[in-house]
């Protein structure tokens, strides 16, 4: 009986550990590419993906902008088809299937014309440090789209769009004597936010710790999502 | 009787529960007033865009503070756009909350939408016209132009179903940078004049690669020959360069014609062979021109500052610059000598608010953005042509047009070329019809070479059946069969739906049958 009771209890232990944590969030649906096939995949060929949400950063007429994220690598999904009560449900963390085509605009890959839908179970990224790799850019490209950190940042100068808050914020971090340039993107992280704030009041040799999603325009491009004074 | 007065009375009291529903009301038209009231403080809004360029920041902000010395009763506070979408999206949210701003840089397409609100837009003919504060008038406390100095081709582009409903601000037309290096390294000579024959020649020669999937002609893994900024723009031009149809000023929509189509097989046509492609799909013409990954480059005179090796204002990493021989020339032409382009670039229009002494204070800052200082300030900050003569013809416009090239800022060689361009063909330019729906006509005609350049690079079938899918697609997705012509801010609404038909006279029946009622009682009453 004892024996028995073990066995039922190891069973229902294992079965909770999977249903309520999820299935493993690097597994793929059947036709749906791994983060390998679509980072191999030619431009302009049509991909299937399945990822987690990790940052909204726009709707507009019936068109969403994500970055989403698995296991293994991070995706920009521009102007998906997408209703406003769909928009509402992706929260961070949710599972989307995404068919779209593989595109690159200035430097950044992203899934164009993509459709979706809301999948089952849920993924929050931790953000991978890169900061050992902001000086080595064929590196640092590995992780294009992914929620990443810089650690020990120095403040060289912050300079709104158009001169005062409103827009677009251009940041210049140097690390080791060399600068690197950031943005807090409106579409993202607007105004009103925390971070918005946060990083307008910043002063030119501070020391900052950052994270946010690692976009690229012409290089590295890093969107901020939150900033913390280090020193 | 006293029960048939409380009854009348709730009729009464309940009538407001039929329209009170139907929206804000609208405001009243504006009407000029007398005089300005300079006793009283105003507080205008102006919404501007500019060019992600902070000189051109710099010269409203400088605008605003020497226009509030002159009037120091009129505040102006300036939010300020780098995209003229986001400016329209956000006018038209503010519409129904009457929050519009007092001033507003826009694109006549957009007035069009604007204009089917009542009375949303203040109709400028009586303030152009007005004595003493119209243009030229003799109460200004400034130096503005009179009517006649205004470019007469420019104010006429504001001018909608007989009136006018904006002023003109700055006037780009669209050029094509070459890097002039390269098409002499495959072999071509540039013409005086572009043809878009020559430009798919090139582009086409251009697209050729060694075995490594190496360009020959830039020893890089990328090179986009020919990419164009504005696909709406190109269509259009294309068009008219054909004289085919896009549209009728009445609202017609002609752009589905046979030779849209063709135009489209041929750009499909160097799609194919890598040759072209746009800055939706791609990216900005002027960051491939600097890598010395793109030959053609087509976007705005008002972009020239971005283009060339010595652009004052550059994008891409010094690593990647390519030193190359930059022209500036008119866009290619099917007809070289007879070349048309299009007039476009930001106009000012005015809204109209409760207050009519506020409009006033606004038309006086419109009316300051045209003086010289200002016209000439920002002209000079992109390959933009001031809008008035007066400027123009000015000692001050005329020494630095004599400076290009002194150096690579205020006198950049490029934008100076690009500026002159337009000088030089403002009677070739032309600007395209605007009604309420002109704005989504545009969007389509970019959209069919933005769909074409996306299924040919993605392998799909472009064949007949493609291209009669997309009119279909095209003209649901824009809704461009329910547009319709300006007319003087009314438009012709057609009859009334059947079902709100059957509703009027469903409502109309019962207040009868209510009236007969009480009409019956009160006889009823009286009777007795």
């Amino acid at each position: 009986m004892k024996k028995f009771l073990a066995i039922l209890l190891t069973l229902t232990f294992v079965f909770a550990l999977t249903s309520c944590g999820g299935s493993d969030p690097a597994a793929k649906s059947e036709g749906v590419m791994t983060y390998a096939e679509y980072d191999a995949a030619a431009l302009d060929s049509e991909v299937v993906i399945e990822a987690y949400v990790q940052g909204k950063q726009s709707w507009w007429e019936d068109k969403a902008t994500v970055y989403a994220q698995d296991p293994d690598g991070g995706y920009f999904i521009y102007e998906m088809a997408c209703s406003a009560e769909d928009y509402e449900k992706l929260t961070v963390g949710t599972k989307i299937k995404v068919t779209g085509y593989k595109g690159a605009w200035e430097g950044e890959v992203e899934v164009m014309d993509p459709t979706f839908e809301i999948g089952e179970g849920t993924w929050i990224a931790e953000p991978t440090d890169v900061t050992a790799l902001l000086a080595n850019e064929a590196e640092l490209i590995k992780h294009q789209n992914k929620l990443v950190s810089f650690k020990g940042m120095t403040v060289e100068a912050v300079e709104y769009k158009n001169g005062e808050p409103g827009d677009d914020i251009y940041v210049t971090l140097s690390l080791d004597g060399v600068s690197y340039s950031f943005c807090v993107e409106v579409y993202l992280t607007g105004p009103d936010t925390e971070v918005y704030t946060a990083v307008g009041a910043l002063t030119p040799g501070a020391v900052v710790d950052v994270e946010g999603f690692l976009y690229w325009y012409q290089g590295a491009n890093p969107h901020i999502t939150s900033v913390t004074v280090v020193g | 009787m006293k029960k048939f007065i409380s009854v009348l009375v709730i009729c009464i009291l309940l009538i407001p529960m039929f329209t009170a529903c139907h929206g804000a009301r609208s405001l009243d038209p504006f009407v000029m007033p007398e005089s300005f009231d300079t006793d009283r403080q105003y507080e205008i809004t102006f919404w501007a865009k500019n060019d992600t360029n902070m000189t051109q920041v710099e010269i409203y902000n400088r605008t605003i503070e020497e226009f509030q010395k002159l009037y120091p009763n009129i505040t102006v506070n300036l939010r300020l756009y780098t995209d003229y979408g986001r400016i329209y999206n956000d006018v038209i949210t503010n519409i129904s909350t009457q929050t519009t701003p007092n001033v507003c840089i826009t694109y006549p397409d957009h007035i069009a939408t604007y204009m089917t609100g009542a009375n949303v837009m203040v109709p400028l003919n009586d303030l152009m016209a007005h004595s003493e504060y119209g243009l030229g008038g003799s109460a200004l406390l400034f130096d503005g132009p009179a009517e006649d100095e205004i470019v007469p081709k420019f104010l006429e582009e504001c001018s909608f179903g007989g009136a006018y409903y904006a002023l003109p601000y700055m006037r780009s037309t669209e050029a094509c940078y070459v890097n002039k290096t390269y098409v002499e390294k495959l072999g071509f000579t540039l013409p005086e004049k572009l043809t878009w024959e020559f430009i798919w020649e090139v582009s086409d020669a251009a697209a050729a690669k060694d075995a490594d999937g190496t360009y020959l002609v830039n020893g890089q893994k990328v090179m986009i020959p020919f990419i164009y900024k504005s696909t709406d723009n190109m269509m259009i031009q294309m068009l008219r360069q054909k004289s085919a149809g896009y549209s009728t000023a009445e609202g017609e929509i002609l752009l589905f014609n046979d030779t849209t189509e063709e135009l489209l097989w041929e750009i499909a046509e160097h799609v194919e062979k890598g040759a072209f492609s746009t800055f939706k799909l791609s990216g900005y013409p002027a960051n491939f021109l600097n890598a010395g990954q793109c030959i053609f480059g087509i976007d705005s005179t008002a972009g020239a500052t971005w283009m060339g090796s010595d652009a004052p204002l550059i994008d891409i990493s010094e690593e990647n610059l390519v030193e190359f021989e930059t022209v500036v020339m008119e866009i290619p032409q099917f007809d070289p000598e007879n070349p048309v382009m299009i007039s476009q670039g930001p106009s000012v229009c005015i809204f109209n608010k409760e207050d009519p002494q506020e409009v006033l204070a606004s038309w006086l800052f419109t009316q300051y953005l045209l003086t010289n200082d200002v016209q000439i300030a920002y002209a000079q900050t992109e390959g933009y042509v001031p809008v008035t003569l007066k400027a123009q013809q000015s000692e001050v416009y005329q020494d630095y047009l004599s400076r290009a090239g002194e150096d690579n800022e205020l006198y950049y060689q490029i934008k100076m070329d690009a500026t002159n361009l337009l000088l030089s063909h403002i009677d070739d330019t032309f600007v395209t019809p605007v009604f309420n729906g002109s704005a989504s006509l545009r969007d389509a005609a970019g959209a069919l070479i933005e769909n074409v350049n996306k299924s040919v690079r993605r392998g799909q079938t472009v064949d007949e059946a493609y291209m009669e899918k997309l009119q279909e697609d095209i003209l649901s997705l824009y809704r461009l069969d329910q547009s319709g012509a300006v007319n003087g801010g009314k438009q012709e609404l057609g009859a009334l739906p059947t079902a709100s038909v059957v509703l009027l006279a469903c409502i109309g029946g019962v207040w009868c049958l209510i009236l007969l009622y009480l009409l019956k009682e009160y006889i009823k009453k009286s009777g007795k």
